[in-house]
C-alpha cells in the first residue's frame, strides 16, 4: 500500500535531487571544513555556496545566515540573544498560537527568569489584532516574536507591518518562519525583521539542520559557545551534509515557488472543497484568505480526531490531528483553543498539509474515502447535531 | 502514534455490539463532547438477572471505542452481580493492555457500567448528572474527588501523571494539579500526623551518663553473661568511652577463635538493641 502523505507541515520527504547532491559528502568528501588542508577546505567552499543559496531564498546577505541544528535552536538562539543584548528590558511579546519552541521558552523565561510575557490572542479565524499588538508594546519590551505562518491552520500573519511597528518602538523583532520558508515569498531586503528562524526538514531537506537569519546591524549573543564555527556565533562542527542539503533545498524551493502557489494550492483547494461539500457538519479552521498554499485544517463535528486518523491510516493516508489524543495532552490544540473553536468541532480537527510531491490521483482518493470514514464514526457516536445540548457547544474561550 | 495491541486495533476497526437497545433495562451515559470522549451503554437483563444483550455508542479515540466494545463483550452472559465486579483493569486486560496515557478510556467504561446498573435498579437516571459526589477538582474535564480517589485506590496510582492518565484530571490547564497532589497524599496516608508515640526512639535516649552506664551493665549481666556462662565462659565490663564499650572475655571465651563473632553477634547486637544503636563494642 502506497502512502498518501498529507502531513508535510510535520516533515517533508527529502527531495531526491537534494539526496543526490549530498551523497558524496558522506563518502568521498567527508573533510572537516575547519581543517587547514584542502581536503577539508573544499567542503568549506560548498558550505559557502549553501549559505549563499539560503540567503538567496530569503533576500538577505550570506553573512546574515547562521546554521543551526533545527528551528527550535534558531528560535531559542534568537530570543535569548535579544534578551542578553538588552538586559535592562524585561518584557517579551509573542502570540498564543506560536509553536511550542517559542511558547515553552517564553513560559520558562517567565517562570524561571522573571520575564513578563504578553501573549497576543486571535479572533475566531486565528487572526491577530494589530491594535492589541501596538498596545502591548512597552518601553521595556526587549523582543517581539511572531510566527510568519501557523503550522496548524496555515494562517499567514502580517509580519511586515508588525516588524515595522516594532522598529518604530526600537524593539527587536523575530519571526519563526519554519512553515513559511519555501512556501511564500520572503524578501528580507524589504521586510524589516531582525531575526528569522527556518528548518530544513520542512522544505525537503533532511531533519537536523536549520538556520537563523540575524540582520547585520543587530547585536548578537551566541547560544552555543565553543569553537569558532559560524564566525563564533554558533559553536560546533558543522552538520555539513545537512547544510549542503539545506542549500540545495532552498535553491529548489526558489524554483518551485510558483508551483507551490499554483499547483499545490489548486490541489489543496480541491481537497478542501471536496471534503467540505461531501461531509455535513464540517468546517474550515483558519483564515480563508491569508493562508499557506499547502495547508487545510478541517473540523469534522461530533467525531474524534485520532479515530479519524487511524481509520485513514488503514487506507494509507497520513495526516495530522489537532485533537489532543494523538499528542499525549488531553485538550485540543492550543491554536484551536485560542481561536475559540467549539468543542463540538475542536476534537475532530484534521490538518492536511500538501507538498509538490502530491498528485491529483491522491487527492481524489482522499475525497472519495474520507467521507465514509466520518459517516461510520458518526454512526458509532452518541452525538449528532440534533442531540447536541447547548452546553456542549461552548467554546474554549468562554 | 500510540502503540495499540492487535486486540485494541481489532475492536476499534470492527467494534462489536454497536448501537442502541430500544427497550434497554439499564442505560449509562458518561463523558461529554467537551471532554473529548463519551459513552452510552445499554444493557438488557433477563428474569434471572443475566445480561442477555449490551450495546454501546462511543464518541472518542480508538481506545475509547475499543474499550466500549470490549466492555459489551465482557458483559453479555454475565449476571448483574458478576458484572458489578468488572473494573477498568478487566477491560484493559481483555484488550491485552492499553497505553498508560489511555487508561481513562477503560475507566469511562467502568463508570458507564456502574451507571447502567444503577439505572436498571431504578436508583439513578441514565446520565450521571448529579451522581458525582464530593468536590469538583478538575474543571477542564469535570472530574470530582471521589472518582480520583477511587482511581488511585483501584489502580494503585502513584503520581499526578498517573491520575491524569486514568481520569483525565490535570490534562488541561493544569490548575488542579496541586489538588491532585493533595488527593494522592491523602490516599497514601501522607499528611496525616502519625500518632505521637511515648516510646523513645531507643531505650537509652534521654538518659544521663550514669543511667546509661547502669543500663549497659544490666544488659551484660542479664542478657549476655548467662549465655556465655552456659558455654563455660564469661565477660567483664572494662570501660565505657562515649559510644565505645570495652569488654574482656574470661574463661572459655578468652582466646576462643570465635571471640570476635561473639563480640559482634552477641554482645554488640544486644547493646545496640537494648541500649543505643550507636554503640560499638571492642575487646580491651
Ligand atoms: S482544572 Fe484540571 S486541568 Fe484544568
Amino acid at each position: 500500500m502506497d502512502t498518501i502523505y498529507l502531513d508535510n507541515n510535520a516533515t517533508t520527504q527529502v527531495d531526491p535531487i537534494v539526496f543526490e547532491a549530498i551523497k558524496p559528502y558522506f563518502t568521498e568528501l567527508y573533510g572537516n571544513p575547519s581543517s587547514m588542508h584542502r581536503f577539508g577546505g573544499q567542503v568549506g567552499v560548498t558550505l559557502k555556496e549553501a549559505r549563499a543559496s539560503v540567503a538567496g531564498l530569503l533576500g538577505c546577505e550570506p553573512e546574515e545566515i547562521i546554521f543551526t541544528s533545527c528551528g527550535s535552536e534558531s528560535d531559542n538562539t534568537a530570543i535569548r540573544s535579544a534578551l542578553n543584548a538588552r538586559p535592562d528590558r524585561r518584557h517579551i511579546i509573542t502570540t498564543a498560537v506560536e509553536h511550542p519552541a517559542i511558547l515553552s521558552l517564553c513560559k520558562f523565561l517567565e517562570k524561571k527568569d522573571g520575564y513578563e510575557v504578553t501573549y497576543l490572542g486571535t479572533d475566531e479565524y486565528g487572526r491577530l489584532d494589530l491594535e492589541e499588538y501596538k498596545a502591548a508594546l512597552r518601553p521595556d519590551t526587549a523582543v517581539v516574536s511572531v510566527m510568519w505562518a501557523n503550522n496548524e491552520t496555515g494562517n499567514i500573519y502580517p509580519i511586515e507591518e508588525m516588524a515595522k511597528i516594532a522598529k518604530e518602538h526600537d524593539v527587536f523583532f523575530h519571526t519563526d518562519a519554519v512553515q513559511a520558508v519555501g512556501k511564500v515569498d520572503i524578501d528580507l531586503s524589504k521586510v524589516p525583521v531582525d531575526m528569522l528562524s527556518l528548518s530544513g526538514h520542512k522544505l525537503h531537506a533532511p531533519k537536523g539542520v536549520g538556520a537563523l537569519f540575524v540582520r547585520k546591524r543587530l547585536p548578537f549573543r551566541p547560544f552555543l559557545i565553543g569553537g569558532h564555527q559560524e564566525r563564533s556565533r554558533r559553536a560546533g562542527t558543522e552538520n555539513t551534509t545537512g547544510i549542503i542539503a539545506l542549500g540545495k533545498a532552498c535553491e529548489l524551493a526558489r524554483e518551485h515557488m510558483v508551483e507551490e502557489n499554483t499547483e499545490v494550492k489548486r490541489l489543496r483547494d480541491k481537497l478542501e472543497k471536496g471534503l467540505l461539500e461531501a461531509v455535513p457538519d464540517a468546517k474550515l479552521n483558519g483564515d480563508p484568505e491569508h493562508r499557506l498554499p499547502n495547508t487545510s485544517n478541517i473540523s469534522f463535528g461530533y467525531v474524534e480526531g485520532e479515530a479519524i486518523l487511524l481509520m485513514m491510516d488503514q487506507l494509507g493516508i497520513a495526516a495530522s490531528s489537532g485533537s489532543a489524543c494523538t499528542s499525549g495532552s488531553l485538550e485540543p490544540s492550543h491554536v484551536l483553543r485560542a481561536m475559540g473553536v467549539p468543542f463540538t468541532f475542536a476534537h475532530g480537527s484534521i490538518r492536511f498539509s500538501l507538498s509538490r510531491f502530491n498528485t491529483e490521483k491522491e487527492i481524489d482518493f482522499v475525497i472519495e474515502s474520507l467521507p465514509p470514514i466520518i459517516k461510520n464514526l458518526r454512526k458509532l457516536s452518541p452525538f449528532s447535531a440534533e442531540k447536541q445540548a447547548p452546553a456542549c457547544t461552548k467554546s474554549f474561550s468562554e | 502514534m500510540w502503540e495499540y495491541t492487535d486486540k485494541v486495533k481489532d475492536h476499534f476497526l470492527n467494534p462489536r455490539n454497536v448501537g442502541t437497545i430500544e427497550d434497554a433495562d439499564g442505560v449509562g451515559e458518561v463523558g461529554s463532547l467537551a471532554c473529548g470522549d463519551a459513552l452510552t451503554l445499554y444493557i438488557k437483563v433477563d428474569g434471572d438477572g443475566k445480561i442477555t444483550d449490551a450495546k454501546f455508542q462511543t464518541f472518542g479515540c480508538a481506545s475509547a471505542i475499543a474499550s466500549s466494545s470490549a466492555l459489551t463483550e465482557l458483559l453479555i452472559g454475565k449476571t448483574v452481580e458478576e458484572a458489578e465486579k468488572i473494573t477498568n483493569k478487566d477491560i484493559a486486560e481483555y484488550l491485552g493492555g492499553l497505553p498508560r496515557e489511555k487508561m481513562h478510556c477503560s475507566v469511562m467504561g467502568q463508570e458507564a457500567l456502574e451507571q447502567a446498573i444503577k439505572n436498571m435498579r431504578g436508583e439513578a437516571p441514565s446520565k450521571a448528572e448529579h451522581s458525582h459526589e464530593g468536590e469538583l477538582i478538575c474543571e477542564c474535564f469535570g472530574v470530582f474527588d471521589e472518582e480520583i480517589l477511587e482511581a488511585i485506590k483501584v489502580n494503585d496510582l502513584k503520581t499526578v501523571e498517573d491520575v491524569t492518565n486514568f481520569t483525565k484530571a490535570g490534562g488541561g490547564c493544569g490548575k488542579c494539579i496541586p489538588d491532585l497532589e493533595r488527593l494522592l497524599a491523602e490516599a497514601h496516608g501522607e499528611g496525616v500526623c502519625p500518632t505521637p508515640s511515648d516510646k523513645p526512639a531507643y531505650p537509652a535516649e534521654g538518659m544521663t551518663n550514669i543511667q546509661r552506664m547502669h543500663l549497659i551493665e544490666s544488659v551484660i549481666d542479664n542478657d549476655v553473661r548467662p549465655k556465655l556462662k552456659a558455654d563455660g565462659g564469661n565477660i567483664e565490663l572494662v570501660d565505657i568511652d562515649r559510644d565505645t564499650v570495652v569488654v574482656r572475655f574470661l574463661g572459655m571465651c578468652s582466646g576462643c577463635p570465635s571471640s570476635q563473632a561473639t563480640l559482634n553477634g552477641l554482645v554488640e547486637t544486644a547493646l545496640k538493641e537494648k541500649v543505643d544503636p550507636g554503640l560499638k563494642v571492642r575487646e580491651g
